[in-house]
């Protein structure tokens, strides 16, 4: 990984969307994909949120490896992504204040995301600053690509509305907006792009 | 003192079983799935869980209140909590595998786990959002630690059970983990009446 060679920005950036997607691949992260999924606007917002996050965590590290010693890395890394959850915190708190009262916990729990530690430990500290970035962009692209479609299907046909207009004016299925209806539908979206992804490959 | 009392009874009816951190508040949903396979782990799990969360909270609440309050410095609370919760994993770990080495074998790889946890560090931030005192703190983080062992402990159950179970190829595993998730958190949705908080 040290040596990116030829591994171009774009197949960088495609691999956070598809092959490693945190939500639906890996299985990382999932808190916030049902927390703040019942409706798009949520589920973008804390997408861009985490992207954000991810991106800047990225940069700086790949900025200040040569100069963290190994074997306090982890700490460090901590200390700057909980740096930057800050940010987008207090950020979020002053210029999106009706979504913040919903989903502050959830944005100040982006903190504990295996994916972003995982990120920084395995891509930043052994890259430089230009491909760190591109693979924040990929993974937060992937991050927020998933949210999106997760709240996509759950305010759709649990409130028949998206982004707040309503579009349905038929009896909307109730059951998805409530908490068990988003393990259905992340359930559901999971088997479906596993299903996807081994017609793709030719079924190995 | 006996209101005081049933106070804390009833915050810890409401985070174990009415507010339920995994099946209402969507926490800790990475180690949920992670450790539910097999009874022992979930049950070795929800042991040390449960000890980690109310010594950190706690340590949290004490932090909080006698230091980030008069020092005005409360907006670095995330900072904060995370370093508490990791110094003290980190701790716990090199204490218990100096003079509890059979606790160790046997609940050490769950600790390295719960720094990752989300509820962990949710519990802090809660009690310092809703200004509990001291014991509403320990009650609270008791009860979300007991919540956390009953999902862990049904999940583990019920997992068991579907290894043998035909589940179509494409939602073996974490898919279909989450549809049985799903059916428990509705079952979970009929004790939303019991206490009103």
């Amino acid at each position: 990984m040290s040596q990116l060679g030829k591994i171009s920005y774009r197949e960088l950036v495609l691999n956070g969307i598809f092959k490693e997607n945190t939500i639906f691949k890996l299985a990382l992260s999932l808190c916030p994909s049902i927390a703040v999924t019942n409706n798009v606007r949520n589920g973008v917002l804390m997408g861009a949120a985490v992207l954000f996050v991810q991106v800047m965590v990225n940069i700086t590290i790949s900025l200040m490896r040569n100069l963290i010693h190994p074997r306090i890395r982890l700490p460090i890394f901590m200390l700057v992504i909980s740096g930057w959850v800050t940010v987008t915190d207090m950020s979020m708190a002053a210029f999106a204040p009706a979504a913040y009262k919903q989903m502050g916990l959830y944005i100040q729990l982006i903190v504990a995301f295996a994916s972003i530690l995982a990120r920084a430990e395995m891509f930043a500290s052994k890259n430089t600053f230009v491909p760190s970035m591109f693979d924040g962009i990929g993974m937060g692209a992937g991050f927020l690509l998933a949210l999106t479609v997760i709240s996509f299907f759950r305010e759709l046909l649990g409130k028949g509305s998206l982004w707040g207009y309503q579009i349905i004016n038929a009896k909307p299925l109730l059951i998805l907006v409530l908490p068990a209806g988003g393990f259905f539908a992340v359930g559901l979206l999971m088997g479906l792009f596993n299903w996807i992804s081994m017609k793709y490959e030719g079924r190995q | 003192m006996s209101t005081e009392f049933i106070k804390l009874f009833e915050l810890i009816i409401a985070a174990s079983l009415i507010n339920n951190f995994v099946f209402t508040r969507f926490l800790g949903l990475c180690i949920f799935f992670g450790v539910s396979k097999k009874m022992e782990t979930a049950v070795g799990m929800s042991i040390t869980f449960t000890s980690v969360m109310m010594i950190s909270a706690a340590l949290s609440w004490l932090v909080f209140t006698h230091v980030m309050v008069p020092l005005d410095i409360t907006f670095l609370k995330i900072i904060v909590f995370i370093g508490i919760v990791a110094g003290f994993v980190q701790a716990s770990d090199t204490i218990m595998r100096k003079i509890a080495r059979v606790l160790y074998y046997k609940l050490g790889i769950y600790l390295a786990l719960i720094s990752t946890n989300c509820i962990i560090l949710a519990v802090p931030l809660i009690n310092a959002g809703e200004q509990y005192t001291f014991f509403e703190s320990l009650a609270f983080a008791f009860g979300s630690g007991i919540g956390f062992a009953l999902a862990l402990i049904i999940m583990a159950s019920i997992r068991e059970k579907l290894e043998l179970a035909d589940v179509p190829e494409p939602f073996k595993g974490v898919p279909i983990a989450f549809i049985v998730t799903g059916l428990i958190a509705l079952a979970f949705t009929g004790f939303s009446g019991l206490i009103r908080i």
